[in-house]
């Protein structure tokens, strides 16, 4: 099986220059720091993690918002990194994105069809003239109607933007869609209109999505396998029944129990599996193993070697020396 | 006897749009020592009605337009400014969503923390020092006296939202109101947080109001539940009883929507439609309009919260009358 995108050791580090200026101290920001995933062509990847963790930055790299430091971002076989910018400008409709906060990702001052037509009037897909057919089609797809096209964004809830900017997004008709935190900015009823869109389109045109949360309910919904990321490293990555309702890094299960369950009849003993402490930070990430200021089920040596992503049991990498023994 | 007992709260904005029926005739009541869940959306007036009780409401273009609040002898929303100062930061105190902005940058968190002492227990500076170490031991942050020196940037989210708690609870109040306590943090820091809380207000023996979104924290950490919509309490129960029978539909449509509590892939449950525009006068049921059930009368009101079994109130005239269990 060929994967439709392969990002292998994916590094983005942003430095940053502080203090007055003959004192000035250099240090740097691992957002991400070695990260390997792929995307079968017409699968659902679910990336959780904490606030900081490099989720977004790694959506971002992918559509190379941001350059990454080193490693390859492969899109159908393509080193998104070598290819030239007129080789580049052809593959980024295959590649369009989702953003979470639909109040900032539309532009106030552009039309419902100024926003849907844009992308596929400058790639050159459609002329002006048919343009007005197509957005039609396409608000019609995420369940807008047609005649709102001449509105502006004010004119629409954040359920209603958020459909907007999913139709932005198929107008190209891409491969992969990457949503980054697409239903977080939402109340819960409006939600779950959301995630159904999304199942759907996913579905029906066979669209590889790599959906990017904080919120595990959600992701477990969606995705086919899920990976867990943690101080700018994958954790933990499998099959999404077998993360959520089997994990095994020390850090995925605090993360799942963390989660409040609306079901009172379950009520666990939360104390005994409370993480402790806040998320280090990205800037001097502790040594050895990332998790093991906060991990439960700290060894010396965890405090020694930085733990390799291993593969344990069927299509699952854990990144913890001690995964063997905690099972 | 209840220790806050809330009758027909009612608070517009009165704006150039229309008069926004932000709460439209709620009542309530919170027993000593006991954890209260609001939930709701955003726009459903939970966060509204606790600000009414405080007085923290602008007025203009907010105006309360009528209800009592009964308080250890006083009506909040009648009283004088003198007294509502000698209860507000002593008897009941806030906790507010995000805690980036709830503290004021220029100040120390020690000074911030100590205040309350300052103002309402006419206590020494040193004295005050000593309770707000001890305070800031106890919601979890370690090294106190030196943290005691610090600005807020200095403090993480969480840390920051323990210096909120810290600050709330150093009066001992009677009624904590925590809105949205959690949501601006991660769910591993929020899970921290909740248990806090909890924690406190076994010490304490307070009552808390617990605003919120999400119906996972109310299961969580409430005792008993109300569920608003569109300015107006549609359903009030014991957390067991409401996730265990949820009788109003806006509340079932809400549990049934929510992924955790659905099957991998399957179709969520989704309610159609928006809420309703609050600028206009809505005659019965406010969830009528997206109701599944909702038949003409359901739009001839008004339609009181009325029990349908003990300690479990419901405003859906359809429930109340058995034509739909």
């Amino acid at each position: 099986m060929s994967a439709l995108l392969d990002v292998q050791s994916l590094r983005v580090h942003f430095p940053i220059v502080e203090g007055p200026v003959f004192n000035r101290r250099k240090s740097i920001v691992r957002a991400v720091d070695g990260v390997d995933l792929y995307i079968a062509p017409g699968e659902t990847l679910g990336l959780v993690g904490e606030s900081g963790c490099g989720k977004s930055t790694v959506a971002r790299s992918i559509v190379q918002l941001v350059k990454p430091t080193s490693g390859a971002i492969r899109f159908n076989g393509q080193d998104l990194a070598s290819i030239s910018r007129t080789q580049l400008r052809t593959l980024r409709p295959s590649i369009q994105m989702v953003f979470q906060d639909p109040y900032a990702s539309l532009n106030p001052r552009m039309t419902v069809f100024d926003a849907i037509a844009e992308p596929m009037i400058a790639h050159g897909l459609i002329k002006l003239s048919e343009a007005s057919e197509r957005v039609a089609s396409l608000m019609a797809r995420v369940g807008l109607a047609a005649r709102w096209m001449r509105k502006y964004p004010h004119e629409f809830s954040g359920g209603q933007r958020q459909r907007i900017a999913i139709a932005r997004a198929l107008a190209l008709r891409p491969k992969l869609i990457i949503a980054d935190e697409p239903v977080s900015a939402l109340d819960v009823s409006v939600q779950a209109q959301i995630l159904n869109l999304i199942a759907e389109l996913c579905r029906e045109e066979k669209l590889a999505l790599l959906l990017i949360s904080h919120d595990l309910s959600v992701v477990k919904h969606l995705s086919d396998r899920i990976a867990v990321m943690y101080l700018g490293k994958i954790v933990e990555l499998g099959r999404a029944e077998d993360i959520y309702h089997r994990p095994q890094h020390p850090y995925t299960r605090a993360l799942i129990n963390a989660v409040p369950i609306p079901d009172p009849t379950r009520k666990r003993d939360r104390a005994a599996v409370l993480l402790q402490g806040d998320p280090p930070s990205p800037i001097d990430p502790p040594q050895g193993c990332p998790f093991h200021p906060r991990c439960p089920h700290m060894q010396e040596r965890c405090k020694q070697v930085v733990p390799p992503l291993e593969p344990h049991g069927e299509n699952r990498v854990v990144a913890c020396i001690r995964a063997e023994e905690l099972q | 006897m209840p220790l806050l007992d809330v009758k027909n709260l009612k608070t517009h904005f009165h704006t150039r749009a229309g008069i926004v029926r932000a709460v439209d005739g709620v009542s309530f009541s919170v027993a000593p020592g006991e954890m209260l869940g609001i939930v709701g959306e955003s726009g459903s007036g939970k966060s509204v009605a606790n600000l009414s009780l405080l007085g923290l409401v602008p007025m203009p273009p907010g105006k309360i337009e009528s209800g009592t609040a009964q308080f250890d002898g006083v009506d909040l929303l009648h009283c004088t400014n003198a007294q509502r100062r000698t209860i507000r930061g002593k008897k009941i105190s806030m906790v507010f969503q995000d805690p980036m902005t709830a503290l004021n940058p220029y100040l120390r968190i020690g000074d911030q923390i100590m205040e309350p002492l300052l103002i309402h227990e006419n206590m020494s500076k040193a004295d005050a020092r000593a309770r707000a170490v001890a305070m800031l031991k106890r919601v979890g942050i370690h090294d106190a006296e030196r943290r005691l020196r610090e600005y807020p940037h200095r403090f993480s989210g969480g840390m920051r939202q323990r210096v909120m708690i810290a600050m709330a609870l150093i009066t001992h109040p009677q009624l904590l109101i925590a809105d949205e306590p959690t949501t601006a943090l991660d769910v591993t820091v929020q899970a921290q947080i909740l248990e806090l809380l909890k924690t406190m207000q076994a010490e304490l023996g307070m009552a808390v109001i617990l605003i919120t979104h999400d119906l996972g924290v109310i299961a969580e950490s409430c005792d008993r539940v109300l569920v608003m919509y569109a300015g107006r309490i549609v359903e009030s129960a014991t957390v067991d009883d409401l996730f265990r029978e949820p009788k109003h539909p806006y509340t079932r449509a809400l549990l049934a929507s929510i992924p955790a509590t659905q099957e991998k892939g399957a179709q969520l449950y989704t309610i159609q439609g928006a809420p309703p525009d609050l600028t206009a006068t809505m005659e019965g049921c406010p969830f009528a309009p997206r109701c599944e059930h909702a038949q003409p009368q359901c739009k001839i009101g008004p339609i009181p919260l009325a029990e349908i079994a003990p300690g479990h109130a419901t405003a859906c005239k359809r429930i109340l009358a058995g034509e739909i269990t």
